[in-house]
């Protein structure tokens, strides 16, 4: 007998008891410790849903924010909390790409034939975007600070900020969480996901004041959801909190939450 | 004590494609069970039936005595699976894909690394433990998915065609990896496209086909309905072909042509079988310039047990 086999007779002889579950919560970190492993191996997923914005705040401050705003200063000071929101939702693509690479990978098939609680794969990685999230809205923070933005609201505001940031990008990821599950592949997640973030980011009040769109336009950015937490976190980094504009901007988050996390289980558990 | 599985009529469609076309088949504990077939034939929808991934459309399905349609949380305590494509995450490093599974199989932190690095050391993945599993080898990849199955000691295991895909090296340091296994007395249920690994891993095997099993016994079983190996021949020409043709059927031999015209397949139930037919084809004038014994291919059992080739085989005919 080869000294591998003898290992390996040990390694098999030794294995210990199983002790299946469900056990809802520590299944859960478990797959957010997946969730946070796979940023760790794969940083240009974080890096590539944040250069963009960067690209953006830098380019459309000195390049148009004299025009726009009067001086580059205050339009930095209008942008940057619209392209907070632009970052979390650019990042929450993500959570559908690597949940269908999951699947198509064949990684889902292994989890679903073990003895544990059923959303806590999903449960896991969504988790896991919470800290996707808040490192990628700090980097364009940062970013923003050295330009020159100014937190009038102190600590409090930037804390709840993220946290609104967080809710929002958690709500509608399960969009995209959908999507991932009804399609074939990785690359068609991203495609059909740019599709619908490029018009709701640039449609919406992020990069100007309304008022001199046409009035089509202006009507659609009014009832945009980007729009309403865009408006909630100025307010809250200027110092100047408002709890309709809070309250306004909860509501997508949870509504979506409510009709698409069941459809993603559901998604999730039917066979395929 | 019940049959690691039991299925009874087993049916699963997909439309108007039937999957499995009523499969009943019952494999004994403790042992490698070894389902063969082409590609399509049905073997990964059977493994995805009983380890609880799909519903069965129709008959019924135990594993371990427990229902897969009505207990299917009893039959995942108690089964692992190691899926056709490696189930491990190319992101994570081998390391972190153990421990990952290890946590959700209920093992402390001090628990869940000291069996990690003890799999890691028996499957020889310790010097790639901390690497990810992107830059693996197939061979790597397959060991780092067999030795994620063992975590905790399956009472069954399934290995959906663990070595297709797999160089000969590699792939006999998966059978090996099976032997060990079988001797450790894991049930494993083993799905493949070569009757070779069949022979060499399982006492049982069941041969399936458009989802049906055609054919079911120990390899000595099977082999006799087959024969126990074909003696391949390539002749000079087409005319010498067909003339060793008619030699081998004057000595009560079944020749097969081939898609090349110069090539014979002779069935035998005995190696020694081949010592009159070579020694025959030399005196008459038609000696072969080149002949291989080897095990017959799944083509030729099929062959045996259907009178047609496997459907690939058709339709490369076609």
């Amino acid at each position: 007998m080869s000294p591998r086999d003898t290992r390996l007779d040990r390694a098999l002889g030794a294995a210990p008891a199983a002790a299946p579950g469900p056990r809802p919560l520590a299944e859960t970190l478990a797959f957010a410790w997946r969730a946070i492993l796979k940023i760790r191996h794969n940083p240009e997923h974080a890096f590539d849903v944040v250069v963009t914005p960067v690209m953006f705040t830098v380019l459309f401050t000195y390049l148009f924010g004299g025009a726009v705003a009067g001086s580059t200063d205050a339009y930095l000071q209008f942008l940057l909390p619209g392209i907070l929101v632009q970052t979390v939702m650019f990042t929450s693509i993500y959570t559908g790409f690597i949940l269908n690479q999951d699947i198509q990978r064949g990684v889902f098939d292994r989890f679903r034939a073990m003895p544990i609680w059923r959303p806590a794969p999903i449960a896991g990685a969504i988790l896991g975007d919470v800290v996707r999230y808040t490192a990628s809205a700090v980097l364009v923070l940062a970013v923003g600070l050295v330009m020159g933005f100014r937190i009038e609201g102190g600590a409090g505001a930037l804390l709840a900020a993220l946290v609104l940031l967080n809710v929002f990008a958690l709500g509608v990821s399960w969009v995209f969480t959908a999507v991932a599950l009804m399609v074939r592949t990785p690359g068609t997640v991203m495609t059909l996901s740019w599709l619908v973030l490029m018009p709701v980011t640039f449609g919406s009040n992020i990069y100007v004041a309304p008022e001199t769109m046409p009035g089509w336009l202006q009507a659609f950015v009014s009832v945009n959801p980007v729009s309403h937490i865009t408006t909630a976190l100025r307010g809250l980094l200027e110092g100047a909190p408002s709890l309709s504009a809070i309250a306004l901007a909860l509501v997508t988050p949870f509504a979506v939450t409510a009709v698409f996390a069941p459809v993603s289980m559901w998604l999730y558990g039917r066979e395929r | 004590m019940p049959q690691a599985i039991l299925t009874e009529d087993l049916s699963k469609s997909y439309g108007p494609t039937r999957a499995l076309d009523g499969v009943s088949l019952g494999v004994p504990r403790g042992q490698v069970f070894g389902l063969l077939g082409p590609n399509g034939a049905g073997k990964t929808t059977f493994v995805r039936v009983l380890s609880t991934l799909i519903r069965p459309t129709g008959g019924r399905a135990e594993v371990l005595g427990h229902d897969v349609a009505t207990d299917p949380g009893a039959v995942r305590a108690r089964i692992a699976l190691t899926g056709q494509f490696a189930s491990v995450d190319e992101d994570l490093t081998g390391r972190e894909n153990l421990m990952l599974l290890a946590r959700l199989m209920g093992l402390s932190g001090s628990q869940a690394r000291a069996r990690c690095a003890e799999l890691l050391a028996a499957f020889d993945l310790e010097g790639a433990a901390t690497r990810q599993v992107r830059g693996y080898s197939g061979g790597m990849r397959r060991r780092l998915d067999i030795a994620a199955s063992m975590i905790a000691r399956p009472e069954l295991l399934f290995l959906d065609e663990p070595t297709t895909g797999l160089d000969p090296r590699a792939r006999a340091d998966v059978w090996a990896i099976v032997r060990r296994l079988a001797r450790s007395g894991t049930t494993v249920l083993l799905t493949t496209q070569y009757l070779e690994e069949a022979d060499q891993l399982a006492e049982r095997i069941a041969v399936i086909d458009h989802g049906r099993v055609i054919a079911e016994g120990t390899a000595a079983e099977l082999k006799a309905r087959v024969g126990s190996g074909v003696l391949r021949l390539t002749l000079r020409d087409v005319v010498q072909a067909e003339q060793a043709a008619r030699i081998a059927t004057r000595l009560g031999l079944e020749a097969h042509a081939q898609d090349d015209p110069r090539l014979l397949e002779v069935p035998l139930a005995e190696a020694e079988a081949a010592i009159p037919l070579l020694s025959a084809l030399t005196a008459e004038g038609a000696p072969p310039v080149d002949f291989a014994f080897g095990q017959p291919s799944l083509d030729a059992v099929f062959f045996a047990l259907t009178g047609h080739g496997t459907e690939t085989e058709q339709e490369l005919a076609e």
